[in-house]
């Protein structure tokens, strides 16, 4: 379970490797604060290499979200495979994020 | 291809930290995949509904005091797999605290949506007393 971030012009991207779950929500919710605290507005979340996420792991992302619109900026997902698709689906979040098939369809959406 | 053996049923008792979800998940995620579980039910259904369940019982349930044990317990009864998980709490009413995402105002709630996601990925979901509280979990292999 690890997060990297990295730097795409104005965009940070954050992978994140394996789960996203209770456990480690925080530290994903610390990694995208400690960017917008640099001044990043434009946050990309690539699940490219996402195992599950569960319902704290979803909420994270819905808190992100909102404390990223409060600041004028946005925050994009990317790579959900078939499984976390469903997952965005059964809980009505496909209609809350911007979701890209890749990173570079999400990284030109911007 | 010759099929995995079957692996012995799950009893184990947990502190009250969610830093031990990951491994319970995947210790019972390992059963089902011996039992040929298709690779859905594996990367979905089972680890986002278990995961759920620990949760509730860790930082509801046992409101997350460490030396409160969470009981789970895997089993496989012939096609299906029964999951239960008890924790020290007085336990709670499933539809009452059911939340459905599509009602008004819950979209953008971060919380709220453990139960709904276990009942929608498992087929069965229960709740009781005996003692504890219980989650019992039932999803037969498709």
């Amino acid at each position: 379970m690890t997060f990297t971030v990295t730097q795409s012009a104005d965009v940070s991207i954050v992978e994140v490797d394996g789960q996203l779950i209770v456990s480690n929500r925080q530290e994903l919710k610390q990694k995208v604060l400690d960017q917008l605290e640099k001044g990043t507005r434009k946050v990309l979340v690539d699940f490219a290499r996402t195992s599950y996420i569960d319902s704290s792991g979803l909420g994270v992302l819905v808190s992100l979200a909102k404390r990223m619109r409060e600041l004028g900026g946005d925050l994009r997902l990317a790579n959900l495979n078939d499984d976390l698709q469903t997952l965005f689906e059964l809980t009505k979040l496909d209609t809350l994020f911007q979701i890209s098939e890749s990173r570079e369809r999400a990284l030109e959406s911007f | 291809m010759e099929a995995a053996p079957a692996l012995e049923d799950l009893d184990i008792r947990i502190p009250s930290d969610v830093q031990y979800i990951a491994d319970i998940v995947d210790q019972v995620v390992r059963r089902c995949a011996a039992a040929q579980f298709p690779r859905r039910q594996l990367a979905l259904n089972v680890p986002v509904a278990l995961t759920e369940a620990l949760s509730n019982a860790i930082l509801r349930g046992n409101r997350e005091v460490v030396s409160r044990v969470v009981h789970v317990r895997a089993r496989m009864e012939a096609d299906r797999l029964v999951l239960e998980v008890r924790d020290e709490g007085e336990g709670f009413d499933l539809d009452a605290c059911t939340e459905d995402p599509a009602r008004e105002g819950n979209l953008v709630r971060e919380d709220g949506r453990g139960l709904f996601l276990m009942r929608s990925l498992m087929d069965h979901v229960e709740r009781y007393s005996d003692g504890g509280n219980v989650v019992r979990l039932t999803l037969r292999r498709a």
